[in-house]
C-alpha cells in the first residue's frame, strides 16, 4: 500500500479500515542469502539497500527487541555532514544527499527537516579551524558558509555575541543540515524492507555464531538456528557483546550519552546551534520541545542511563549560550550506548571469519551516517569490495597508522 | 557515583578522570619479538566487557594517584577498589 494525501482523505472518510500493518510479522526461515543482525535504523537500511540496490533476495534482520528500540529511537535526530577528514566527507555529503531524498524513495514521511546547522565560533583560533572545516567540505561538495557576528546577531537575535566570557566572533552554517524524525526513519526503512521481500523478525536474538573452519555459517537465536550465506552485525552499542561471542576483539569502548528533552516551548530556536566553548547542542523538535546533550558520561557503561554530573554539566552549556532557557523544566532524560572507536570514527568490513561482517563503532555520529551506513554496508556485503565512500572504515587502520581522527585526541575512546 | 578511594575513603567519582581498561597497566616487552602485534593489541584492542570491568581511575582533583576499580558496566556497582600501585607491584610490574 502506498502512502498519499489521498490515501489519508480515503481512509478519514472510510473510518481508517483499510490501514494495513507497516510491515509483516514473520516466522524466521532455516537459511537466508543474508543475515543482518540489528533491527536498528542502520541494519534496516542495509536490508532495503540490499534488496534495492543490488537486488538480493532471501533477507532476513534479526531483532532482539522491537525495531527502532535502541539507538535509533534515542538520539538528538540531528543530520549534518560538517567533517573535515577526506575518510569521512564524502560519506556523510553521501549521507545527507540520501536523506533529502528519502521520504520519497521509502514513500514515508520521516519529517526532514533542512532547518540548518550553526557551529558557534569563540575565538580566533577556532575561526582558523572552522574556516578550514568549512573549505574542506566545500571541496568535497558539502555546503559551508562561516556567518559574520553581525549576520548571526540578525538571524538569532537572542543570542549575547558581546557575552563577557564567551563572546561569539561568527559561526560555520551548513544550511543543509537539520533535523529528521528518528523513529520514522526506523519505521520508514522497516517498511520499505517489508516491501522487497525483506523478513523483519523481531524478539529474536543472536545467542551466538556457528563458526566452522574460519567460515560462518549461521548464527543461533533465541528462536532456533538460522542459517545464513552471508552474516553482518549492525549493532553499535552492543557491539563488543555480541562480537565476544564470535571470539573477536574490538577497537571498541562502550559509553553512554545521555539526551535530554524540555517541556514544550513555543517557537524559539529557528535552527540546530552548537556551543563553541563547551559541549552542548540544542535543536527545538515539531512539538516545541528542546532537544539537547552535550558530552558522554565518560567511563565504560553498557546502562543505557547516565549519571549527574554530566545533568549538569550539560544545562551550565545550556545557561551559557541561552540564558532565557534558565526557568524551563526538563521532561526527559536518557542514556544510549554508543561504540565508542579508537578514533572516533566508524568501521564498515570484513572480519577475519569469512562470511561474517561488521559494522559499527559510530561513536555520536550514528544517526546522521543511517543511510549512507546501509548504503556502503550493503555494498559490501553484496560484492565484497567496500564502497567508494567507505573504503578508510577498515579495521586495520589502527595497526597501518591510518587513523580517522576528526578531532587529534589518539586513541582515547571517551575523548571523540 | 562513589569511589571508595583506598586511603582518603569515599570520593565522588567526579573528582577522578577515567583512564580505561586496567589492562594498560600490562605494558607490553618492546624486547620481544613479537611486540609490534602486542603493541597494537595494547594500544587498540579492548573487551569491553557487558559486566565487571577492572579500570583505571586517575584521582586528578585529589591526591593524584591511580586506582584499579573494579565496577560493572551494567549497574555502575562497584565491588572492588585498589590503588594501581599495588596491583602493578603484585603483577611484577613495579617495584
Amino acid at each position: 500500500m502506498r502512502y498519499s494525501g489521498l490515501r489519508v482523505i480515503k481512509e478519514a472518510l472510510t473510518g481508517h479500515k483499510g490501514w494495513k500493518h507497516a510491515w509483516r510479522d514473520v516466522e524466521p526461515q532455516v537459511q537466508y542469502d543474508y543475515i543482518v543482525i540489528g533491527g536498528g535504523g542502520h541494519g534496516l537500511a542495509t536490508a532495503y539497500y540490499l534488496a534495492r540496490n543490488h537486488g538480493a533476495k532471501k533477507i532476513a534482520v534479526l531483532e532482539k527487541g522491537w525495531v527502532g528500540g535502541g539507538n535509533i529511537g534515542r538520539n538528538t535526530t540531528i543530520v549534518r555532514s560538517n567533517y573535515l577528514l577526506d575518510g569521512n566527507e564524502p560519506f556523510y555529503e553521501h549521507s545527507l544527499k540520501l536523506w533529502e531524498g528519502l521520504e520519497q524513495d521509502i514513500n514515508y514521511n520521516a519529517m526532514i527537516s533542512q532547518r540548518g546547522i550553526l557551529n558557534l565560533v569563540h575565538s580566533d583560533a577556532q575561526r582558523d579551524a572552522f574556516v578550514r572545516r568549512g573549505n574542506a567540505m566545500i571541496l568535497n561538495g558539502a555546503d559551508a558558509d562561516l556567518l559574520s557576528t553581525e549576520t548571526i546577531q540578525k538571524r538569532y537575535p537572542f543570542l549575547n555575541v558581546n557575552n563577557a566570557r564567551f563572546p561569539i566572533k561568527g559561526g560555520l552554517a551548513q544550511h543543509r543540515g537539520g533535523t529528521v524524525r528518528h523513529d520514522a526513519v526506523a519505521w520508514g526503512y522497516a517498511r520499505a524492507a517489508d516491501q522487497l521481500g525483506v523478513d523483519i523478525i523481531q524478539n529474536c536474538e543472536v545467542t551466538g555464531f556457528r563458526i566452522e573452519s574460519g567460515k560462518c555459517l549461521g548464527v543461533e537465536t533465541s528462536r532456533g538456528y538460522i542459517a545464513g550465506g552471508k552474516v553482518a552485525s549492525c549493532v553499535a552499542g552492543s557491539s563488543g557483546r555480541l562480537m565476544a561471542k564470535a571470539n573477536m576483539r574490538l577497537p571498541i569502548e562502550s559509553h553512554v550519552l545521555q539526551a535530554f528533552v524540555s517541556e514544550g516551548l513555543k517557537p524559539v530556536l529557528p535552527g540546530v546551534i552548537t556551543f563553541g566553548a563547551g559541549h552542548f547542542y540544542c535543536s527545538q523538535s515539531d512539538k516545541g520541545g528542546l532537544v539537547f546533550g552535550g558530552d558522554l558520561d565518560g567511563y565504560n557503561s553498557y546502562a543505557q542511563r547516565g549519571n549527574l554530573p554530566v545533568v549538569e554539566d550539560v544545562c551550565e552549556g545550556a545557561m551559557a549560550i541561552f540564558p532565557m532557557l534558565g526557568r524551563v523544566r526538563l521532561l526527559r532524560m536518557w542514556g544510549g550506548i554508543m561504540d565508542m572507536s579508537m578514533d572516533g570514527s566508524p568501521i564498515i568490513d570484513h572480519t577475519h571469519i569469512k562470511n561474517l561482517y561488521f559494522n559499527g563503532g559510530w561513536c555520536y555520529g550514528g544517526f546522521k551516517a543511517t543511510p549512507a551506513s546501509g548504503w556502503c554496508y550493503a555494498h559490501l556485503l553484496a560484492t565484497d569490495t567496500p564502497h567508494e565512500f567507505a573504503k578508510a572504515y577498515r579495521f586495520d587502520r589502527f595497526e597501518k597508522g591510518q587513523m580517522i581522527d576528526e578531532k587529534g585526541m589518539g586513541n582515547n575512546p571517551q575523548l571523540h | 557515583m562513589i569511589i571508595n578511594h583506598p586511603i582518603l575513603g569515599p570520593r565522588d567519582s567526579a573528582e577522578f578522570t577515567y583512564m580505561g581498561d586496567s589492562a594498560l597497566l600490562d605494558r607490553p616487552d618492546w624486547k620481544a619479538t613479537d611486540a609490534l602485534a602486542q603493541f597494537i593489541d595494547y594500544g587498540y584492542l579492548r573487551d569491553n566487557p557487558a559486566g565487571p570491568h577492572q579500570e583505571l581511575w586517575y584521582h586528578e582533583q585529589g591526591d593524584r594517584s591511580f586506582l584499579v576499580v573494579t565496577r560493572d558496566t551494567t549497574t555502575h556497582e562497584i565491588s572492588s577498589v585498589k590503588l594501581a600501585r599495588d596491583v602493578a607491584r603484585s603483577r611484577g610490574r613495579s617495584t
